[in-house]
């Protein structure tokens, strides 16, 4: 059955271009999704007008949990932040800590060693893994299929098990830090990492099977959602919501960093910019990781310095100075830009999240017109994170 | 970057040019200027991706610095217009007729910072506080720890320890 809206209950646009809701006229009904509820990512909410089962205005609402990372950051000197910034982003943590390192060791005129910036590679590539894997449980259970988050959540656990040996910690590695990487890879890594690979793309095959191939997730989700491709750069989108548009935004390729030059890829992209689309690219896009790190673990250099010589960090002051540094995470491009002032303390920190305009400006524009039950997979194929928004 | 900076300075004012990275400068302008420079890096030079817009308190030169970074992903290079304006008249015109995401930046910046954009949607509505009534807290002037010893109480039953007395105390009773 096809679910054909009734035109004759939507809205009059007033002549500023906004709706003319009136709620008391009993047409419409605002609905709350989130921020506690099982078809919302992470801690935000939105709130919906609904006109019968279809939403005809939708509003972010964000702040659930702020604590202030930018104006902490400018009472604490640069050592002090370092184990700050992971906690923006659990399920990506890692770079947070790579764009705040690449910004003070800039403006520092620190050069970190060869060997720490194969490492940072590597630990981003495992991150934006685990985030892809955390998203496949989330994409295919806001349309009720419960057992894929299960299946990515298990080998998700097993890339947790190579960070923990790596770095000592499975969430929050705290590994990044200005000048270079804690530590180089304990023995064995390699053998056990290949195994943990392995049994990612077994799973990833599966999923393919179970949830790509499946007629109830290709039904709700083909031609829905769709990311017209003038939008991106009217509201800043970017990573696999950008290139499921067809637009081959990928910061690794556009300006590469740490070793990505010498590394063999092309962005993942896909054409038809609908919810299916995207999950397919993030499919790829997982698989490309998979093939990095192997590349990665091939060609990397075994010796060598780990840390750049970094003055007393009790005392470090950095001139004044700002600078941008960006990378593609797994949603999108994630940025820092720091503002220096000579002292011992950043002037400003501002992180720039892909979430931020994805889940606010392009998200209220998506949402209308939408039926209430694809609100869910919508948002989640939207990859988004609300700490990056409220920061 | 410098043949950017050159064409643009025969059309706007601009200040010293900061190449910070080959790919990477900042520049500073009036704040009037500033439309018309977004326009024509957008539509002539291709700066089509509004990467943020964010501010920066210079407390002691009592001016608030917006930035306004641009990225041409074909040409790989990013731009970051700066605009210094006074704190005590912290206004701007806003750029979401430019790049609607822009709206957002701005409700952030209304908030925290106190910045006003006349005009921009939503730009009154709450974002993250809600019933704020002191300064913005993401000015320089705003003192966290003050605020939060003003406003939230110590939970009873907390005790600080100096960790050398204590071992003194555990490792040798009697005589600490």
């Amino acid at each position: 059955m096809v679910y054909t809206p009734d035109r004759s209950q939507y809205p009059a646009k007033k002549p500023d271009g906004t709706l003319d809701i009136d709620l008391a006229s009993g047409k419409y009904l605002k609905l709350w999704q989130g921020p506690n509820h099982p078809g919302i990512t992470g801690n935000m909410s939105v709130e919906l007008t609904v006109c019968g089962d279809e939403v005809v205005a939708g509003k972010t609402h964000v702040g659930y949990l702020h604590r202030g990372f930018e104006k902490l950051m400018e009472r604490r000197t640069f050592i002090q932040c370092f184990p700050i910034v992971c906690r923006i982003c659990v399920p990506e943590p890692d770079f947070n800590e790579y764009c705040y390192a690449a910004a003070v060791e800039e403006l520092a005129g620190i050069q970190v060693p060869v060997r720490a910036n194969w490492i940072r590679t590597l630990i981003l590539e495992m991150g934006r893994i685990n985030s892809f894997m955390m998203y496949f449980g989330g994409q295919a259970g806001a349309l009720g299929q419960g057992v894929i988050g299960q299946w990515t959540t298990y080998v998700r656990d097993l890339m947790l098990d190579r960070f923990e040996e790596l770095t000592g910690a499975r969430i929050y590695h705290m590994f990044i830090l200005p000048g270079g990487v804690r530590d180089g890879l304990p023995e064995g890594f390699e053998q056990r990492m290949e195994e943990t690979l392995r049994e990612i793309e077994s799973t990833m095959k599966d999923v393919y099977d179970v949830m790509f191939c499946n007629a109830v997730f290709k039904k709700r989700t083909v031609g829905v959602g769709v990311i017209d491709p003038s939008w991106i750069d009217a509201y800043g989108v970017t990573g696999p919501n950008a290139r499921g548009a067809g637009v081959a935004k990928d910061v690794r390729k556009d300006q590469p960093y740490l070793v990505y030059p010498e590394l063999d890829f092309e962005p993942v992209i896909g054409h038809d910019s609908d919810i299916f689309t995207r999950a397919d690219v993030r499919r790829r896009d997982a698989l490309a990781s998979v093939d990095l790190i192997r590349q990665i673990l091939a060609k990397m250099p075994r010796t060598g310095a780990l840390m750049a010589e970094v003055p007393n960090v009790l005392h470090w002051k950095i001139p004044r100075g700002e600078t941008y540094i960006r990378g593609e995470c797994s949603r999108g491009e994630y940025g820092y830009y720091l503002v220096t002032d000579g002292s011992g303390y950043p002037r400003r920190v501002n992180v720039r999240g892909p979430s931020y305009t994805h889940a606010m400006a392009l998200l209220e524009r998506m949402i209308v017109n939408l039926n209430i039950s694809d609100v869910a997979a919508l948002m989640v194929s939207l990859h988004t994170y609300p700490p990056e928004i409220e920061r | 970057m410098r043949e950017i900076y050159d064409r643009l300075k025969h059309l706007f004012p601009l200040g010293e040019l900061t190449e910070q990275r080959p790919d990477l400068a900042f520049v500073t302008l009036p704040a009037e200027f500033l439309r018309s420079a977004l326009l024509h890096l957008r539509d002539q030079e291709g700066f089509t991706h509004l990467v943020l817009l964010t501010a920066v308190d210079w407390l002691e030169d009592g001016q608030f610095q917006l930035t306004y970074l641009l990225s041409n992903r074909t040409q790989a290079r990013d731009i970051g217009l700066r605009v210094m304006i006074p704190r005590d008249a912290a206004t701007m015109e806003g750029i979401h007729d430019v790049w609607p995401t822009a709206a957002t930046y701005q409700r952030e910046l209304r908030e925290m910072f106190g910045i006003d954009f006349p005009g921009s949607p939503g730009v009154n509505d709450d974002f993250i506080l809600e019933g704020w009534h002191d300064i913005p807290p993401y000015r320089r002037d705003f003192d966290t720890k003050k605020y939060a010893e003003e406003n939230f109480s110590q939970r009873p039953g907390r005790a600080t320890t100096d960790p050398a007395q204590h071992m003194k105390e555990q490792l040798y009773p009697g005589e600490a």
